[in-house]
């Protein structure tokens, strides 16, 4: 990756190579190496006046029908003895292929594949984002913060709690302006988060106002140091039109406490319909529609997500006049069917807590089992601008108008992408589908990702495309390219089509 | 650029932690959540150390005196503290950075936690926690002793850092010290010691030595024009005796003023022991294999 610094370089480009030592730019310390010789850490080196890195080309294997697991052809750090071992499969991934500079040089690697009978071309190359955040959606009931609230990493501000999803609590992070608008260190600080969250790493954040929540990729949230399990099954009314029938004729009132609306079996349609007595239950809360409540609490970390860790604080005086009476149940349960309590109004008509009975038990853990599971996803959002471009074909925008009009197929690390609509190729990967530590940075701050360009052979000889740098996956197998680089099997995630046969599915008009 | 790895060793138990330079294999024991809460502290620190030293590289290259300077990050503190210690002679912070590295590490792990025991193992530098009644093994490779030549940390003693350097090591030396393994209070200590006493372990002016300046072999070394050894032909036992003493002068005196707990110091086949260091007085079969490592004692 030598030749991604020089960019970041404020040097003349000319003292690289001043007495036959270069510089690595493996990672912050820089070293300078002399020819021959490795840096401070023994894995790179200095050959012949270039680094050679230990970073390998990923070459990820795909079964043979998505879905299965794959075993990787070729075990990390064993050496390739040029035989093909299966016959499944390759796809050259972007994840150490490096980039090159300056841009107009072709890309580093241009790999041509025959699938179906159709000579597609796959362009290879990593991508430096210095325009590049991350979409967090969490799934968790739990208030993380009032939405636009400053989210911070170490301290620095790397984002905002943006307009909740659905359910599902979303946070916006990095961004130009965080990247490399602000501080040193916020910079720092953003590009860390990001770069581990991109790359399934466990993030700790913390949000102005609200908590501090841990974010991994794939992992439940921990919130102010508890782990989360589930989300709610539904508002509280939602809950009660689920579950009205499991409850009839087994308990006399039933309210299910939600942070945002509580519902009240009695008053609520559903229960309405199946007949439900009243009772002379006093919510203290702002009513919507019979038996539906706004409000009961803040936002919080108890009971359904608000405040409440005494559920009866929400009731008010109990009404004889409308069917309260002594001995009358109550079943309290939250959302997520976490938290449940029984009670029976006394002589005075007040709530009093009794143990919890068998036969409401099965109705509380059918709550529980129809929630989804909390979960954190992360989406990295970047933009494969002009300088990027330039390495894949001489005439950029043919680029951009060749993704848009679905005659290119775009991929990260083999991941299907989504691109926006509209300008330039800005496009979204679940960083779940990416291979791991398929990301990497840096010191700009930016990261830098893997991105590969596929396409038919003939379309991209009419887009421009630098058609006497092709090569066969073999080609690579065997000699590496350019840059000297070592190569790595890997299996490819299970989810991901073949990124050949994704462009096929991608574009069928174009057969 | 490459961002910080941590993964698992396959045991599932240690973690192995990397980025650029440097190496760590990080272990803890105790109550699951307390170690689980100190891997996660361990993670976070890891996350920034190498950048946060890169920050302050060009001065942590400069001599120390006796005097420490000023610096901000926590770890390059450390190693201006240990080097200092040791400042009447050459020595630039970049000698105690392998265990600087180690005792921020495990500082970062035990803060608020209660560990049974905890090591910080920065190839071969290595920063070790014990709570009281709990004891460490460490083994010192090479030594032709098998399993007799493991030594027993325990909570009384005062060692918590253990540092080997040598020529034949991943850093350069200006002595021809085949390993010279030092026990100290700490890590970054140990560390500095260690490669002063390796330096110390010397025959200056004799032809079979080779030796090249420090900078045409890394541009950019804290250790400028200085000859670093590249080589060591074969010498007479009593040349290597007299090696061996120059550094075993060294190591007594640092051990006298109280800035390291023992040595042990190797060099063709010989060997010699300051304040006890090895369980008896060995000689290493294979001298290029030395590494110290530790495990946990589970007796």
């Amino acid at each position: 990756m030598s030749e991604l610094s020089e960019r970041f370089e404020t040097h003349d480009p000319g003292e690289k190579k001043v007495a036959e030592k270069i510089r690595c730019d493996a990672c912050p310390v820089m070293c300078y190496i002399a020819e021959g010789r490795t840096g401070a850490c023994d894995r790179y080196g200095n050959v012949g006046g270039r680094i050679v890195r230990c970073d390998p080309l990923t070459i990820l294997e795909h079964a043979e029908e998505t879905g299965g697991a794959v075993t990787p052809f070729l075990a990390e750090g064993e050496d390739w003895n040029g035989e093909l071992v299966r016959s499944g499969r390759r796809f050259v991934s972007g994840i150490g292929a490096g980039t090159t500079y300056p841009d107009y040089k072709p890309a580093p690697f241009i790999v041509s594949q025959e699938v179906e009978g159709v000579d597609l071309v796959t362009v290879v190359t990593e991508g430096i984002f210095s325009y590049c955040g991350a979409k967090v959606k969490i799934d968790t009931d739990r208030h993380l913060g009032d939405e636009t609230a400053a989210v911070r990493a170490e301290g620095e501000v790397i984002g905002h709690v943006s307009t909740a999803e659905y359910g599902s609590q979303m946070l916006s992070l990095g961004g130009v302006h965080h990247l490399t608008g602000g501080s040193k260190a916020e910079g720092r600080a953003t590009c860390d988060a990001l770069l581990s969250l991109c790359n399934k790493q466990p993030v700790e954040l913390t949000i102005d106002g609200g908590v501090n929540v841990v974010v991994q990729a794939g992992k439940a949230p921990i919130i102010d140091g508890k782990p989360e399990h589930r989300m709610r099954v539904g508002c509280g009314s939602a809950t009660i039109g689920m579950f009205a029938t499991q409850w009839k004729d087994l308990v006399d009132e039933v309210v299910v406490v939600d942070d945002h609306i509580t519902g009240v079996v009695s008053e609520h349609q559903a229960g309405k319909v199946l007949g439900w007595q009243d009772t002379g239950i006093k919510i203290l809360g702002r009513r919507s529609t019979p038996g539906r409540y706004f409000k009961v609490s803040e936002p919080g970390l108890g009971w359904g997500g608000t405040t409440i860790s005494d559920p009866l604080q929400i009731l008010g005086e109990w009404n004889p006049k409308k069917g309260a009476r002594p001995g009358l149940s109550l079943l309290m349960v939250s959302t997520t069917g976490e938290q449940f309590a029984y009670f029976e109004l006394d002589d005075d008509l007040k709530p009093v807590g009794k143990p919890f009975p068998e036969r409401l038990r099965k109705s509380v853990d059918l709550i529980e089992d129809n929630c989804e599971a909390a979960l954190c996803t992360v989406l990295f959002v970047g933009g494969a601008g002009g300088s990027l471009r330039a390495g894949v074909t001489e005439n950029p925008v043919n680029l951009t108008r060749s993704v848009h009009g679905l005659q290119t197929y775009v991929t990260v690390g083999g991941a299907p992408v989504y691109v926006w609509p509209g300008g330039g190729i800005m496009l979204m990967v679940d960083v779940m589908r990416t291979p791991d530590n398929a990301f990497g940075y840096v010191p700009t701050p930016a990261l830098v990702a893997p991105i590969e360009f596929t396409l038919r052979r003939d379309d991209y000889e009419r887009l421009g495309g630098y058609v006497s740098e092709i090569c066969t996956v073999e080609d690579i197998i065997a000699h590496g390219g350019e840059y000297l680089n070592p190569r790595r099997g890997a299996g490819a995630p299970g989810i991901n089509p073949w990124p050949p046969l994704g462009y096929l599915r991608h574009a069928p008009g174009r057969l | 650029m490459n961002g910080p790895e941590i993964v698992w060793l396959p045991d599932g138990r240690r973690l192995h932690m990397n980025h650029g330079p440097i190496d760590l294999i990080v272990e803890a024991f105790g109550a699951p959540e307390e170690v689980e809460a100190a891997y996660r502290q361990a993670a976070r620190c890891f996350r920034t150390i190498l950048g946060e030293l890169v920050e302050e590289l060009a001065e942590l290259r400069r001599p120390s005196t006796p005097r420490p300077r000023p610096f901000s990050g926590p770890t390059a503190r450390r190693m201006e503290t240990a080097a200092s210690r040791f400042a009447e002679i050459f020595v630039t912070p970049m000698a105690a950075v392998a265990g600087s590295v180690a005792d921020e590490m495990l500082a970062a792990m035990l803060a608020g936690r209660a560990l049974d025991r905890a090591y910080v193992n920065d190839g071969g530098d290595i920063a070790i926690h014990l709570a009281p009644g709990q004891s460490m093994k460490a083994a010192i490779a090479g030594t032709g002793h098998g399993l007799s030549d493991r030594l027993v940390i325990r909570a009384e003693d005062r060692m918590r850092g253990i540092a080997t350097s040598g020529w034949r090591g991943r850093s350069f030396s200006l002595g021809i010290a085949d390993a010279v393994t030092v026990l100290a209070r700490d890590a970054a200590a140990a560390d500095v010691a260690a490669t002063l006493i390796a330096n110390a372990v010397d025959l200056p002016g004799r032809p079979a030595i080779r030796r090249e300046h420090a900078c045409t072999l890394q541009p950019d070394t804290d250790l400028g024009e200085r000859l670093v050894t590249t080589d060591v032909g074969l010498l007479a036992d009593e040349e290597i005796c007299e090696a061996l003493e120059r550094g075993l002068a060294v190591a007594e005196d640092y051990r006298r003023r109280g800035l390291i707990e023992a040595a042990a110091l190797f060099l063709a086949g010989q060997s010699r022991d300051c304040g006890n260091a090895l369980p008896e007085t060995a000689a290493p079969h294979d001298a290029s294999l030395f590494k110290s490592h530790t495990e946990p004692q589970h007796a």
